[in-house]
């Protein structure tokens, strides 16, 4: 079973339904039938297997498990290697638990072309296991960069009135950052002859070139995360894209972004990360301030959840970069509750818009009445986006700023202010979509959420709530990794070091040290 | 035969000599029989290119000087001939139905694709700057009358006497600077001038000003900018077939050409050259990516795009080794796969009988030929260097080179002038998906094309499988350079 190549199946398996799908003929009605569900049970099938994955993975071990490694271009020296640990164990799981609930809620919102996109929505799920699964710099390139030929797709072909602008932007945005990353990667290899990413996190590179390369890594996540001020991309993606676009996009895509930072920025550029956590750290308190004041005059609801998702992200990137154990460890929490929760809004919203065909919340009002289901899981997603205690959100943002508190006072203070802006603009859209005057007629008219609807929202309240109250088996998996990457942050940076730096404490003192290192030679 | 051409020590000229008297051959029976259609003519050639093909691939690939010293046969020319053959077989097999649909019935076409052919093969050949202008100036002056070929038409008329003119120009400057880099080392011989450089003060400066001018001719015929200004007029007014040759084969062959008598008989020249081939290479991907965003139609726009692709080449060509040059040749195969089947679509598509020329016309095509439509998408998407496609690849190892090398700066713009290109190639696929139809093209299904298409697309979709055994015969290839 060990030599089992079950990441491989299950970042191709997605691909495999794909293919299948593509080979489906008949009449248009049928192929589109046989699509939805072909892509359904291909997902749920996925979902299974990283489950068992999940069940699989043993909590102690802090390192990378299941790991495969296949010559990919060996006079290069560049490998198909995969593994995972207990950061990207659950983004692997947040992808395939979004996914069928993604196809799920397409299932009749998209009427044109569904062959082609339940073939987009697949090939997107193996793109996005395979970007959180790759151990190695090439090939996490390769699906990392892919990710944006489907999204693509998916926001031009099935996006609303402004998709193409939204789609270009989304794309050159993207590209632009990305590529700089390929020369930092490039770089990378031509200092350290290596692009395995466990070997190069052991051994980091020179501190004057650390800087460039953590700037070029950071011009890319920070576009994908996305920071302040490069996040102008996001409102207009989210807003043109279709429901189950956005929910991928907020749930899945944006966490690329955290991943990198942990898995590359930290480890690989321990000087320049400390150098510039100052600067990323005041970034994130801009961006949850300004964007959650952003978010507050929204009219547009999917707007708004997506300015709020870069606050949120804000919270992420101020816990990593606080580059303690909780601070980390919240940042990745607050990622995976996020994209519980953020995707589960962006449901929500689609549930509406589905029905009256318009985002704008003055067109809604009242429906608590007509919709009491649908306004109790709003209820508990929006609670959860407030980072109430109890909720997921709450255990997110209090690690993350328990650890910027450890490090600077005044930011965590900061950004605990955008939590109270948080409930502002989240009780506010509350408010006037769900009580406020009943004066839509249609809106009144609204049908409460039929079963289907129940199926998608439903496990994602429960997950709130359940992670909320219980996260153990999160954190029993999360802690280890991150205590070791922090470990591994640290001494990273005494390696750069010279040697009369680390005289603090009970290291040995200048002179010994020499001697010590005389003796070796 | 064999035993004659080796008595002579001509036999690694053999598929030269096989390919010239196929060529003369073919021209007479096209002269002399009417009954004889083009059809008949074009296929012949491709089996005589086919064979010249397996000929080359047969011969001893281990270097050998021929000729006086005028031809020289190794590894690289024997891998550069071998792709040009091909290509060239091709550029023939996407050709002919569009050739027909377009009564373009001069079985002078085919012929004078094999004489361009021959011409290629001499120059990747060269050893001596006589046999290098021979052999430019029978690839060149084939080209011309292609360009041409549709003599009644004013725009097809045009750009042959563009590219005629402009060429000329660039193909005196190549002999003027023959003369001069002759006068200064006593020798026409690439093993003569080497010796002869390697005597003379470093960076010699008469030697130089012959080599700027050498230089300026053959970036004439890579459309390297500023040497660029005819290729968007030519490849627009040439009959799409012909344009398709022009993208996708003689750049090679000026590419090869330049790879080696940059690392051969002047290399002691690096400083200078590096320099110049650094300006080239900037400027042709910047101009290649901002002069691509206007444009409507989709000849010139791929004209830019060819401009902009030449740059990328040439970061492998001046970072060299055989790492370099590896990157730059492997760089150009995939260039040459994507290229044949992006032209292979476009033939294959037609408004109101005449020939696709806007990229407007492509609207909503994703609704009335879908498969052909996300083959176009897929080409465009591989193009821009989005991963896993084939054209990432080409672009990965390049940008490798140069960061190794410390080309930094160079990379830089290169990978920020890919992205400014990304956004025409958006704007095919957004034309193509976004859009609805207004008018639907009709498309022609063609069978000798439509297996390249499907061969081409193979490769570009398979190649992330095993990048690497393609790029190790580049850089075999390339290392006998060095």
């Amino acid at each position: 079973m060990l030599d089992f190549p079950l990441l491989s199946l299950l970042t191709f398996l997605p691909l495999v339904g794909a293919v299948f799908i593509l080979s489906i003929r008949g009449t248009e009605q049928n192929v589109a039938q046989n699509a939805r569900y072909t892509a359904l049970y291909t997902s749920v099938f996925v979902f299974a297997i990283s489950l068992y994955l999940y069940l699989k993975f043993d909590p102690l071990d802090p390192g990378f498990q299941f790991i495969e490694k296949i010559e990919w271009l060996p006079t290069l020296n560049i490998s198909y290697s995969m593994g995972l640990d207990g950061i990207s164990l659950f983004f692997v799981l947040l992808s395939t638990f979004l996914t069928p609930l993604c196809i799920l809620a397409s299932w009749k919102a998209v009427q044109t072309r569904v062959k082609e996109y339940m073939v987009a929505f697949l090939v997107l799920e193996t793109l996005m296991i395979g970007t959180f699964c790759a151990l190695d710099l090439v090939l996490f390139y390769v699906f990392f960069e892919a990710v944006l030929i489907p999204m693509f797709l998916i926001i031009g072909i099935w996006g609303g009135p402004r998709k193409i602008y939204a789609s270009y932007k989304f794309f050159l945005y993207t590209l632009l950052g990305s590529v700089l990353m390929l020369l930092a990667m490039l770089m990378i290899y031509a200092e350290g002859g290596s692009t395995d990413i466990p070997t190069l996190m052991q051994n980091p590179l020179a501190a004057n070139l650390q800087y460039w390369l953590f700037l070029a890594f950071f011009a890319s996540f920070a576009v994908k995360m996305p920071m302040w001020p490069v996040h102008t991309w996001l409102p207009d993606a989210h807003v043109e894209a279709p429901t189950a676009g956005s929910v991928i996009l907020a749930g899945v895509l944006l966490k690329m972004g955290g991943y990198g930072f942990l898995r590359f920025s930290l480890p690989m550029f321990p000087e320049a990360s400390e150098y510039f956590a100052p600067f990323v750290m005041s970034l994130s308190v801009i961006a949850i301030i300004y964007t959650s004041l952003v978010a507050l005059v929204q009219e547009d609801m999917k707007k708004l959840i997506a300015y709020s998702s870069v606050a949120h992200m804000g919270f992420v990137t101020l816990g990593i970069f606080s580059m303690t154990v909780e601070g980390i460890h919240g940042g990745v929490f607050q990622m995976i509750s996020h994209g519980i929760i953020s995707a589960a809004l962006f449901l929500c919203v689609g549930v509406v818009y589905d029905r009256l065909h318009t985002r704008e919340m003055g067109r809604y009002g009242g429906i608590v009445k007509n919709m009491p289901k649908y306004a109790t899981v709003f209820m508990i997603f929006m609670l959860g986006s407030v980072g109430l205690p109890g909720t997921s959100g709450f255990i997110g943002e209090f690690l993350s700023l328990l650890g910027a508190y450890k490090v600077n006072i005044l930011m965590s203070l900061l950004a605990a202010t955008g939590m109270v802006l948080g409930a502002a603009y989240m009780l506010l859209l509350y408010r006037r979509v769900v009580f406020g005057p009943a004066d839509n007629k249609d809106a009144t008219e609204m049908k409460d959420l039929e079963p289907r609807e129940v199926l998608i929202l439903a496990p994602l309240a429960v997950l709130v709530i359940l992670i909320g109250v219980y996260p153990a088996p999160l954190s029993a998996r999360i802690e280890p990794s991150v205590k070791r990457l922090v470990t591994l942050y640290e001494d990273n940076l005494m390696k750069g070091r010279p040697t009369s730096y680390v005289e603090h404490g009970d290291a040995p003192s200048l002179q010994t040290a020499h001697l010590v290192k005389g003796a070796q030679n | 035969m064999t035993t004659i051409l080796s008595d002579l020590g001509i036999e690694s000229v053999l598929p030269e000599i096989v390919l010239a008297c196929g060529a003369m051959f073919l021209l007479v029976v096209g002269a002399v029989s009417r009954s004889v259609i083009t059809n008949t003519v074009s296929y012949a050639a491709v089996l005589l290119l086919l064979l010249t093909f397996f000929l080359t691939v047969s011969l001893d690939w281990s270097t050998a000087v021929t000729m006086n010293g005028f031809f020289v046969m190794d590894r690289f020319a024997g891998v550069v001939k071998s792709l040009i053959l091909l290509a060239m077989a091709v550029v023939l097999l996407l050709s002919t139905g569009y050739m027909k649909r377009e009564r373009i019935t001069a079985h002078e076409y085919p012929v004078l694709l094999l004489l361009a052919a021959l011409g290629m093969m001499i120059m990747v050949s060269a050893n001596d700057l006589m046999s290098l202008y021979i052999g430019l100036e029978l690839q060149s002056l084939s080209l011309y009358v292609l360009a041409a070929i549709r003599r009644n038409s004013l725009k097809s008329a045009e750009a042959g006497i563009k590219y005629f003119i402009l060429g000329a120009l660039s193909s005196g400057m190549v002999l003027f600077g023959s003369s001069i880099i002759y006068g200064f080392s006593g020798t026409t011989n690439f093993a003569g001038i080497a010796q002869a450089l390697a005597y003379l003060p470093q960076v010699h400066l008469g030697v130089s000003l012959g080599f700027v001018f050498l230089l300026a001719g053959l970036a004439f015929k890579i459309s390297a900018v500023p040497f660029h200004m005819w290729t968007p007029d030519v490849y627009e007014g040439a009959p799409m077939s012909v344009t398709a040759l022009f993208a996708i084969v003689p750049k090679l062959a000026a590419a090869a050409l330049l790879m080696r008598i940059f690392y051969e008989p002047f290399a002691e020249l690096e400083p200078v050259w590096g320099q110049i081939m650094w300006g080239l290479a900037a400027a042709s991907m910047i101009v290649g990516a901002l002069a691509g965003l206007g444009q409507t139609n989709i000849k010139r726009l791929l004209a830019y795009s060819s401009i902009g692709n030449m740059g990328y080449a040439m970061i492998g060509l001046i970072a060299g080794g055989a790492d370099g040059a590896g990157a730059t040749l492997y760089y150009f195969i995939i260039y040459m796969v994507m290229t044949a089947a992006t032209f292979g679509v476009l033939m294959s598509l037609r408004r109101d009988g005449t020939a696709l020329e806007e990229i407007e016309h492509m609207e909503g095509l994703s609704k009335t030929h879908p498969v052909t439509a996300y083959v176009m998408a897929a080409l465009m998407f591989s193009m821009s260097g989005i991963p896993p496609l084939a054209g990432f690849f080409g672009k990965l190892f390049i940008f490798q080179t140069a960061i190794e090398s410390g080309l930094i700066v160079l990379a830089v713009l290169g990978v920020v002038s890919s992205v400014v290109a990304a956004y025409y190639y958006l704007r095919i696929i957004k034309v193509m998906f976004f859009d609805d139809a207004v008018e639907s093209l009709e498309h022609e299904p063609n069978v000798p094309r439509d297996a390249v298409i499907l061969v081409s697309m193979a490769a570009v979709l398979g190649l992330v499988i095993m990048p690497e055994p393609l790029l190790n015969v580049a850089r075999a290839a390339s290392s006998v350079l060095f």
